[in-house]
């Protein structure tokens, strides 16, 4: 007689085990250990929930206090390997087998762990990837995830972090998987449901709020007169010429000197609502200045930034927002707007070979992705038509027809030399090297260079879409590649032909002095300049306070 | 501590009269440049004082690089370096060479 109903009796042999820790949904910090040790079994799939921003980070500490004779073998599948728990999880054996997408602060302990046979890794996925793997072949058993409240019927209160959660809980809740959440407090009413009750079995009033992790909030005073040259080429050779009003920006100094100089250089230009209107981002509060210049008309957020709660609350007309007032974001639809509904990322990276293929993979140092793959890459399922995804489709290719695609604008922004002059531009990627020692079936590449349309640094910018032949492309790549031994093999014949054909176009060409590239462009200078700009609304967190 | 000269002989006057100027700041990842007009009007010198070794090579290159988008006849430049990436060695050395451009 056949069984189809395996998964549904194991949830329920699952909620009997815990049913002792609980008093309806809820369970006491105190017996958290237990409580996962009944619902967790070894060789689960669990995502414990984390990306770059919030992190179930209760929830992590006591899954890694578990007896690893007990449970064992976990294969994680989660968005961001970030706290030192969750490598804990690898070094002490309860899991095994990794399926993430970012890494950031962790980069130099996962690669550590591969190394030393702690972590078999599946692969390293961008969000949306991951995502929707969760519907197909990596269906989390159990959901370890964050909320700000919750109330007795486990209804949650996800606030303006919401993020991955809707999606997690979707995923594990309708395969008959058990979610728990960790809260920072239970309350009776909530300010708005964001998770329904009938899809989450526990709820855990954590010992201190959950973490949260400041990553979009760029210091002006750290902005470069070399980044804000770079952002004045950018605005003038590329937003301005494409007529990009929907986009994505990374993460990196250089985007923020962007957000930076709209009001002020950008204004100068004439671009006040030709550019720039729509964005899918965290709130930067870097940008803060241009929406109060009225350059912004709408963001729609894969998350949110600590400090802009307020700001955003009053600023509803530009950001989501539920009838509470707080910001609603929602990873996997954002990532989704920058798939189909951007006509431009811009971003940085850490490393580009000769055909533009980049990643953030350096040596010994695993970073992960996020979203840069997704939104770092032409939507080859897009159907409607823009003045920016019609040019970049028109160059693209050698006699466009009225059947032309258009293309997504893929820009890389990078300073030729890194840290410690260390050369960005590289003849291989160190994760080609990277792949063969861990013996990974794909060297991990966060944009492919065939994605890339655009390279700007110090030197100037490399039209790629333009480009026809490798080498071509190459001696592009080479021509903006600056002073790094990249750059000085550059054929300087063949980089001049290129500049002659408009597919180098260096500061002069543009109409830029290098010289005038000063911190004087930037409409805030400091965090306090940008607290001003709001009115008082953004509230920088205490180590952004240095007045 | 390294200490190098990369010298030109058939360079181009440097416009203005100025005598002397200086840009930027001695600390991390960044240069400051002392210029005086002091050589005769084809000969053009940067001295180059820089507490990490071993790039002297692309120094030459970026300062070569320099002579040859800027005219700087007559120009002596004395570099005290804090770690600066090549570009921001580049753009340095414009905004010294633009300074000696103005009048007194």
């Amino acid at each position: 007689m056949a069984d189809w109903e395996k998964q549904r009796r194991g949830r329920n042999e699952r909620l009997a085990a815990a049913a002792g820790y609980a008093s309806g949904k809820v369970v006491l910090a105190k017996d958290v250990v237990p409580l996962l040790s009944a619902v967790v079994r070894t060789g689960d799939r669990v995502c414990l929930e984390g990306d770059n921003q919030k992190q179930a980070d209760f929830l992590a500490e006591a899954l890694a206090s578990v007896d690893k004779t007990r449970i064992h073998d976990l294969h994680i599948v989660q968005s961001g390997v970030v706290l030192q728990a969750h490598i804990d999880l690898f070094d002490k054996g309860i899991a095994r087998k990794l399926d993430f997408s970012y890494s950031g602060p962790q980069g130099h302990a996962i690669a550590r762990a591969l190394d030393a046979g702690k972590i078999e890794l599946g692969a390293v996925h961008t969000y949306i990837e991951l995502f929707a793997r969760y519907f197909m072949d990596l269906t989390p058993n159990v959901a370890l995830i964050a909320a700000v409240q919750a109330d007795r019927a486990g209804n949650l209160y996800t606030g303006p972090n919401t993020e991955d959660t809707p999606t997690i809980v979707e995923a594990t809740a309708f395969k008959s998987g058990i979610v728990v959440a960790q809260v920072n407090e239970i309350v009776d009413k909530l300010p708005r449901v964001d998770i329904p009750g009938g899809m989450i079995d526990f709820v855990i009033e954590a010992d201190r709020p959950f973490y949260v992790e400041p990553l979009f909030t760029r210091d002006p005073l750290s902005v470069t007169e070399i980044q804000i040259l770079m952002a004045m080429m950018a605005l003038k050779g590329i937003y301005a010429p494409y007529g990009v009003r929907r986009l994505n920006h990374g993460i990196g100094f250089p985007t923020a000197a962007i957000e930076l100089i709209l009001p002020t250089y950008g204004e100068q230009l004439g671009l006040r609502g030709k550019v720039a209107t729509h964005f899918a981002l965290n709130p930067h509060p870097t940008l803060i200045p241009a929406i109060e210049s009225g350059w912004v008309e709408q963001v729609h957020s894969f998350g949110s930034e600590v400090g802009m709660d307020e700001y955003m609350r009053r600023r509803s007309d530009i950001f989501f927002t539920g009838h509470d007032g707080t910001l609603r974001s929602n990873r996997l639809l954002c990532q989704t707007a920058g798939l189909y509904a951007c006509d431009m990322f811009i971003g940085s990276t850490l490393q580009i070979d000769l055909a533009g293929n980049s990643s953030t993979f350096t040596s010994g140092r695993i970073a992960g992705f996020g979203g840069a793959p997704n939104m770092g890459s032409d939507a080859r399922g897009r159907r409607h038509a823009s003045q920016a995804w019609l040019t970049a489709g028109k160059e693209a290719v050698e006699n466009p027809t009225s059947l032309t695609r258009g293309r997504k604008l893929v820009v890389q922004m990078i300073e030729t030399f890194g840290e410690k002059m260390v050369p960005n531009f590289v003849e291989e990627l160190d994760s080609v090297k990277m792949a063969a020692e861990l013996k990974l079936d794909l060297a991990p590449v966060m944009i492919y260079g065939d994605d890339v349309s655009h390279i700007v640094t110090e030197e100037g910018i490399a039209n790629l879409l333009m480009c026809h032949t490798a080498d071509e492309r190459e001696q592009a790549i080479r021509g903006v590649a600056g002073f790094t031994p990249v750059g000085l093999k550059r054929d300087r014949k063949a980089v001049e032909a290129l500049r002659a054909r408009g597919i180098i176009r260096r500061p002069e060409d543009l109409g830029i002095d290098p010289l005038s590239a000063t911190r004087q462009l930037l409409a805030a200078h400091t965090i306090e300049d940008l607290a001003t700009w709001s009115g008082g609304l953004y509230q920088p967190p205490a180590k952004f306070r240095n007045w | 501590m390294e200490h190098f000269e990369v010298r030109a002989t058939l360079a181009r006057r440097a416009p203005g009269n100025r005598q002397q100027a200086v840009v930027g700041v001695n600390a991390s990842g960044n240069v400051e440049i002392l210029v005086e007009r002091t050589l005769s009007e084809t000969e053009t010198l940067v001295e180059v004082t820089t507490a990490i070794t071993g790039y002297r090579a692309l120094w030459q290159a970026v300062i070569e690089d320099f002579f040859s988008r800027c005219p700087t006849g007559g120009l002596r430049f004395a570099i005290n370096d804090g770690g600066a990436k090549p570009d921001v060695v580049s753009l340095r050395l414009m905004q010294s060479a633009q300074q000696m451009g103005g009048g007194q």
